[in-house]
């Protein structure tokens, strides 16, 4: 019994809990409620960051908020847009369309952002741009989804500063046929992202005279893919793999233990590899194996003062990880993008002397009339060019060659290699 | 017509009372998080249906929230149906999934039911995922703009207003409760009740007890898909992500935190949660610690949820 009474003796009382879980509830509720005191247009320019803080794009989330920091700071070093500091405002929208929703929502009405930027995951950004398009909010992604630039989405939403997979993929596959062989089997998650790859490859192999001996779709709640590698044909010249997901290990061991040293060519795409480092034991299987990368990862023999600048003000390493831990891979492929959107939203605010909201459809045209961006500190991937009425960027694509462990850049694209016709133009639907 | 439970029917009028007189003091942002609210609530209602008063707990109402968000999602997109009847088929399409996957699961009980309500709900998710063709699997559909207004009653509705879509989704929380209060406060409510608390008692007394769990089972999904309907209508976006695990275990935790078993006990939770987490998230990127702590002080002080530890200490008529 004094065990018992001593032991509730730690314990909290129901009602206290209660009241203080009420008072808790109430002073998170409140602010925000009945509205809240909004900085003057003039004041500040305030841009609005849903960024995968939580969820499957945790990995890339980190990232992109250490690099728009830093890209922050350097703007606000520099003066600010227009002589207006520029303040960050960073929501977590938990890599969730719904959430990615909500995010807008309170973006535009309650932190009231002059402009948001840096989604990455197209089911995301495909929830959160018409919403976009409604609330009259600027949106600027960082992903690689081709619904842009099909016209899927609006006059609001820009993708300024990375590549489509379309261009990707269209423009890898001359490479791959004249390099590497014509006989391609692809390995592809079976959901969307792997049938973009399915369908352009597919397209881009065929147009180079190629062909596509075998499309073997891995469904996504595999864990182990033994039972697939027997579906590659003996005569593939090269396998053509897009996994991500914790389960790249697995498959890359498996892949390795099937086929054995008589393999065909491999070539990927980084996502199946972002924050991950090449250098481990699981992985040794892709030693001679390629890549596709928007930006190389380890710094190059040739490495120019661009790549140096932003890896020392980022935080990366040679390597491609943090400078702090080594253990830390960056996404280094795609974070890029945030950096260089933030500059280039900085670009459309210039040209349109943007001090508030009510200049938001002057930067838009801004951001339209923009052609591209030459290689510079605010732009380290690489020339751009800029279609205005897709609002597509395109540039150039890496194909690196895993050497050591390393990824070596063997070749890099022209931004013509690219380039694909227009399919749609936002130019001329209203704002 | 005899009203059971006069205490509840008057605290349920103060509560739409309360919630519609909301839109005209809350700031902007507000009325859009309580747009939400209002409709995960619904869903968080038919789930307590079934979970709270019938006493079976299903791991797997995702699939009837997306058969709601899907069936309404493509007729708009592939056939352009207008948005009222669009709402309708969403409705039918949740009522039909749910009648026939009750029919079959009602079969199992307990940790039985709670398994095969999940495989269905991941069956059902990944059948979005593989027909992608046609549901745009994880990427999903974006309903054209056609498909955000229409017009009722000669007014021209704007999906993009709102206050329109604040006192849309307030009409359809309002019905909702309305009509949950008086199945539950009522014969069929206490039908459900008695299997839950003793079912071979309730059989005993020569009651068809599949029976009544059926009329939940398919009351509940149909309310959830009712919801479903109305998000994917109201957001313009459908996709996989409806259809998973996530969704399904968002209802049990609304309902947990408000009360299973009690009819506003879903508001509650809903509200508490959804703003815990949009106020939490802004102030740390470990708001989801918080939020698991939190659910483990309710299950260890308040397993009845909130308004169920009320109802259980001060206010019986709360249920």
């Amino acid at each position: 019994m004094q065990d018992l009474k001593t032991h509730s003796e730690f314990m909290l009382p129901r009602r206290k809990l209660l009241t203080g879980m009420a008072a808790a509830g109430a002073a998170l509720a409140a602010p925000g409620l009945v509205g809240r005191a909004v900085a003057q247009s003039g004041d500040v320019i305030k841009l609005g960051a849903p960024f995968h803080r939580t969820g499957i794009g945790a990995a890339y989330g980190r990232w992109y908020e250490r690099t728009a920091k830093a890209a922050l700071a350097i703007i606000n070093e520099q003066g600010g847009i227009n002589g207006m500091p520029v303040e960050l405002i960073i929501e977590d929208d938990g890599t969730d369309p719904k959430r990615g929703v909500e995010a807008m929502e309170k973006f535009a009405a309650e932190h009231k952002v002059d402009a948001v930027f840096g989604h990455l995951f197209s089911h995301v950004v495909a929830a959160t741009a018409p919403r976009a398009g409604e609330l009259k909010m600027p949106y600027f992604l960082c992903s690689e989804g081709h619904a842009l630039a099909a016209g899927a989405f609006n006059r609001y939403t820009f993708q300024p500063c990375i590549t489509d997979v379309k261009s990707q993929i269209s423009s890898m596959a001359p490479w791959m046929s004249n390099n590497l062989g014509k006989k391609v089997t692809l390995i592809y998650p079976d959901y969307a992202f792997g049938y973009d790859h399915r369908d352009n490859m597919t397209a881009a192999m065929q147009a180079q005279g190629g062909e596509i001996v075998a499309s073997i779709a891995i469904p996504p709640t595999e864990t182990s893919y033994t039972r697939y590698m027997p579906q590659i044909p003996f005569n593939t010249e090269v396998i053509y793999h897009v996994m991500v997901g914790p389960g790249v290990l697995t498959f890359v061991k498996e892949l390795g233990e099937h086929l054995g040293s008589q393999r065909p060519e491999i070539f990927g795409f980084i996502d199946s590899l972002e924050a991950v480092a090449l250098d481990i034991p699981q992985l040794d299987y892709l030693e001679g194996t390629y890549f596709w990368e928007a930006m190389p990862r380890y710094a190059q023999a040739e490495q120019n003062e661009f790549d140096k600048f932003y890896r020392e003000k980022v935080g990366v390493d040679a390597n491609g990880a943090s400078v702090d831990d080594a253990k830390d891979v960056s996404t280094f492929s795609h974070m890029f993008s945030v950096w260089e959107t933030l500059f280039a939203i900085k670009q459309a605010m210039e040209m349109a002397d943007y001090k508030g909201p009510d200049q938001k459809v002057a930067m838009l045209e801004a951001m339209e009339s923009i052609t591209g961006f030459a290689q510079s500190n605010e732009f380290p991937q690489g020339d751009k060019v800029f279609n205005g009425k897709t609002h597509q960027a395109f540039g150039h694509q890496n194909i690196s060659k895993v050497v050591d462990g390393k990824l070596e850049l063997t070749y890099t694209t022209s931004i013509d290699e690219t380039m694909y016709p227009d399919e749609t133009d936002y130019t001329q639907m209203s704002f | 017509m005899v009203l059971h439970n006069k205490k509840l029917a008057a605290l349920c009028l103060a509560v739409l009372v309360l919630l519609f007189a909301l839109q005209f003091v809350l700031s902007s942002y507000m009325i859009l998080a309580a747009t939400r609210i209002l409709i995960l609530a619904v869903f968080a209602m038919g789930y307590n249906m079934l979970m709270g008063y019938t006493g079976l707990l299903s791991l797997g109402h995702a699939m009837f929230f997306a058969a709601g968000v899907y069936a309404s999602g493509m007729v708009t997109y592939y056939f352009g149906v207008s948005l009222p009847l669009a709402f309708l088929i969403g409705i039918l399409g949740a009522f039909a999934a749910s009648l026939i996957i009750g029919l079959l699961v009602l079969r199992t009980q307990t940790v039985s039911f709670m398994i095969v309500t999940l495989m269905f709900a991941q069956a059902a998710y990944l059948t979005t995922l593989y027909f992608s063709r046609y549901t745009g699997g994880d990427q999903g559909l974006t309903l054209p703009t056609s498909a955000r207004s229409f017009r009722l009653f000669g007014q021209i509705l704007d999906m993009t207003s709102d206050l329109t879509r604040y006192n849309i989704a307030f009409a359809v929380f309002a019905v909702t409760l309305i009509g949950l209060y008086l199945i539950t406060q009522g014969p069929i409510g206490r039908l459900f009740v008695a299997v839950r608390e003793n079912e071979d008692r309730t059989r005993m007394l020569g009651f068809d007890t599949y029976r009544i769990k059926l009329v939940a089972f398919t009351v509940s999904g149909t309310v959830s898909g009712m919801a479903g309907a109305l998000y994917g209508l109201m957001f313009g976006f459908v996709g996989s992500s409806f259809a998973a695990f996530q969704t399904s275990i968002e209802a049990l935790l609304y309902t947990l935190i408000g009360g299973p078993g009690t009819l506003l006990g879903p508001l509650l939770g809903t509200t508490v949660m959804t703003m815990l987490i949009d106020r939490l998230s802004g102030l740390t990127t470990a708001y989801l610690v918080v939020i698991g702590v939190l659910l483990i002080v309710v299950t260890l002080w308040f397993p009845a949820g909130i308004l169920g530890t009320i109802r259980n200490r001060w206010l019986p008529w709360l249920k």
